[in-house]
């Protein structure tokens, strides 16, 4: 199948790594070399990206960066127990088809009136085709509308972990052929073949067969200069000593044996909060009264309390003021 | 495809073969999406052909862990190969890794005629190292799996390099010989050697386990509770789909004139086994019921509602220390609290009754794990024929071999006539099949 496909790089702006890097930071996303790697290759090899991570690393914002710098429409689809194909690929429109033949139901002795016993009837129906199975009565859902977009899309298919093991099984024909069958139509081909990004939590193992499919990327806890270059493009204008002393604040947080340890998308919220309340440095204080953004877990709160002063002074002499 | 396949395909496949001995499942089509992406990459940034190879074959954490040992393992070798003595090691990120096997494959062309020898003579180690290379891979030294096998690979790859017999030198080839195999079977064997130690224990009786095997033992008992609990979580939701009902679909498809648009389905509900767990933790059975207490805690998915009580004299619940500690830690603590003592199977039976027994309903299963050896007291067997009547059922798991049931203070015999299953269970392989069966039951 992939014979078919167009050779690799079918994306102008997709011809090395750095531009993805580039591209990726224009739409707000500071990637890690490894990220704009996955992406990079994904393109060229026309697979799809299985995202792992805890969660609030950036996994579902990486689709819709990947969706601003490329200037396709994102399609989201939110996994949860109990999906299926009709809520996630097409469901006929039942009421238009009900309506259609309700109004439809003058004409029918126009149709068959003048033939006599029913045989004759029905194959005079016949003639019609299946025109209340045909795409006018086909409500396309996000996989369906992913295939058909014609310039492309990026499809998100979001904690791929909560839908059943059998949903999982039924993706597998578009991950790998970027075609689905609709049993009343036929096989439906992709016209441009979307960006395909799944993310999962890892609540549950995902198959095999759906893991070799996919190309893996693990995307954890940035490291202190990465977290420091996301925290300055999401929160602009945020002081640059300011921001050394919270990325090494949390930093050093997540050393700590949490249940959940803080995430990007914590650390982003926290520098809000900062800039908010016009800090200029870290106070022990300050940090005491907005811990609660950064963790979500009372007993978490508790045991960082106790460790609140060593850390502010810790993360304060990394960032070179006198304490 | 075959265009994909171009010049890189030695040294992948040969790593991809490194990768599988890693213990990383590798499959074809993977090996094929690895070729193409090099294709793509080139070998031109080891960084980035880490990446690109990580992303494509190893899909857990896990995986990813042994991914980047074999990576780091190969390359360094090929280094070693590619010329320049093992001192100077590369920097990861110098930027042409791919001279590695290509130049190795230069240097074995030039020095294939030259015997060992003569090389080791002229303490040319660079030559050196890619003659013996090129004779280990006619000597097939991929295919190495244990560590018994070391000498004769040694002896093969020592003949292929038509060594002459040269005055205090023979010693010195032979050792660098020796130690090249031994790198290489670290590389190829690992996995497999892993593989072959796992489907020992599994089958190693659990009283016997040594310490050192505890951790590995940790694992497997992970992996077999996770994969009983994905088996049967599928049939249970199978057995939720049932006929149609058809009262409630007439009545969802009024709209439309009792036209079934829509149709809705009978159910039956699937309960989940409850399970209360009696464990004998006295001397000898106390292995056997810490694997037992694990199991089912990692069961958790699969089981609604478990229960656990740990006797020797007496009987205490320790659900709530099992829940809130790491599994480890617990048993340590619980251990402490009231193992190790000579068991009283009458008394801990009536402590049970006293405070537990009303919490035993007709879709209770109770696993009792012991020997029931209790010393010679009063088996108080009148309790254990309430306990029957009251559960679903009791199964018994009893770690001594049957030949020794009923023979000294043994009450086996005594109890047996409650019980629904009365079982040996004393490998790891015979806790599986017990749990699988009780899970099958329930569905």
């Amino acid at each position: 199948m992939n014979d078919l496909l167009p050779p690799g790089g079918t994306r102008e702006a997709m011809n090395s790594i750095e531009t993805v890097l580039r591209g990726l930071s224009g739409a707000g996303y500071i990637a890690s070399q490894q990220i704009a790697t996955a992406v990079y290759i994904a393109d060229h090899l026309q697979k799809p990206i299985l995202v792992e991570g805890p969660a609030g690393v950036g996994k579902t914002e990486l689709a819709k960066s990947v969706a601003t710098w490329l200037g396709l429409p994102l399609i989201r689809m939110q996994c949860y127990e109990g999906l299926d194909e009709s809520k996630a690929l097409y469901e006929w429109k039942y009421g238009k088809q009900l309506l259609y033949t309700q109004i439809l139901k003058d004409k029918i002795s126009s149709v068959i009136g003048e033939t006599d016993g029913l045989a004759a009837a029905l194959n005079k129906l016949h003639d019609f085709g299946d025109i209340f199975f045909s795409k006018h009565f086909l409500e396309p859902r996000p996989l369906l509308r992913a295939l058909e977009e014609p310039g492309g899309a990026v499809l998100l298919i979001d904690e791929i972990d909560k839908s059943d093991q059998e949903f999982e099984a039924f993706l597998l024909e578009i991950l790998s052929d970027y075609q689905v069958t609709i049993p009343e139509i036929g096989t439906v081909h992709a016209i441009t073949p979307p960006i395909v990004l799944l993310t999962s939590n890892s609540t549950r193992d995902l198959g095999d067969a759906l893991k070799r499919r996919c190309l893996h990327l693990h995307i954890g806890f940035p490291d202190e200069k990465l977290e420091r270059q996301i925290i300055a493009s999401r929160v602009p204008g945020i002081d640059e000593r300011l921001l050394k002393q919270l990325v090494s604040f949390v930093q050093q947080l997540r050393m700590i044996d949490l249940k959940k340890a803080p995430s990007v998308s914590e650390t982003i919220d926290w520098a809000r909060v900062l800039v908010l309340l016009h800090t200029a440095a870290l106070e022990v204080d300050l940090v005491r009264n907005t811990l609660n953004v950064l963790l979500k877990f009372e007993a978490d709160i508790e045991i960082a309390n106790k460790q609140i002063a060593g850390l502010t002074h810790k993360a304060r002499a990394d960032a070179g003021i006198a304490v | 495809m075959s265009a994909a396949v171009g010049s890189a395909s030695e040294p992948l496949r040969r790593f991809l073969q490194v990768a599988r001995g890693a213990g990383l499942r590798v499959s074809a089509a993977e090996g094929i999406d690895a070729a193409r992406a090099l294709d793509v990459i080139g070998f031109g940034d080891r960084v980035v052909l880490k990446d690109t190879l990580g992303l494509i074959l190893a899909k857990t954490p896990d995986e990813k862990d042994l991914f980047d040992e074999a990576f780091d393992l190969y390359f360094k070798r090929d280094a070693f190969t590619g010329g320049g003595a093992d001192e100077d090691e590369r920097e990861p990120a110098e930027g042409q890794p791919n001279q590695g096997p290509q130049a190795g494959g230069d240097g074995m062309g030039g020095s294939s005629g030259q015997s060992l020898g003569s090389l080791l003579e002229n303490d040319d180690r660079a030559s050196l190292a890619a003659a013996m290379e090129l004779a280990a891979r006619e000597a097939g030294i991929e295919n190495i799996r244990f560590f018994t096998q070391k000498n004769l690979y040694a002896r093969r790859i020592q003949g292929l390099t038509r060594a002459e017999r040269l005055e205090g030198r023979v010693e010195a080839l032979r050792d660098a010989v020796r130690d090249f195999v031994e790198r290489n079977l670290i590389l190829f064997a690992k996995g497999e050697t892993e593989k072959f130690r796992e489907e020992l224990l599994k089958s190693a009786r659990l009283s016997n386990l040594e310490r050192r095997d505890l951790d590995r033992m940790r694992v497997l008992v992970r992996q077999m509770a996770k994969r009983l609990a994905a088996r049967y979580a599928k049939t249970r939701r199978k057995r939720l789909r049932g006929v149609l009902d058809t009262r409630r679909t007439l009545r969802r498809n009024m709209g439309w004139g009792g036209v079934p648009f829509i149709t809705v389905w009978k159910q039956k509900r699937v309960e989940k086994p409850r399970v209360m767990v009696l464990c004998d933790v006295s001397g000898s059975v106390a292995a056997m019921a810490q694997f037992l207490l694990m199991f089912l805690y990692a069961l958790n998915e699969a089981l609604s509602d478990i229960r656990s009580f740990a006797f020797a004299g007496s009987l205490i619940e320790v659900s709530e220390i099992l829940e809130k500690q790491p599994v480890e830690q617990a048993i340590t603590k619980i251990m402490e609290m009231i193992g190790f003592g000579s068991s009283n199977y009458g008394n801990s039976f009536a402590d049970f009754e006293d405070g537990w027994m009303k919490f035993v309903t007709n879709k209770t299963t109770v696993i009792i794990l012991g020997d029931a050896r209790g010393n010679r007291t009063d088996p108080r067997t009148e309790i254990m024929a309430r306990l029957s009547q009251r559960s679903k059922r009791i199964i018994w798991l009893n770690p001594e071999y049957k030949s020794a049931w009923g023979t000294g203070d043994s009450d086996m015999f005594r109890y047996a006539p409650f019980c629904s299953l009365v079982t040996v269970c004393n490998t790891l392989r015979h806790l599986e099949r017990a749990i699988a069966d009780l899970l099958e039951d329930a569905v």
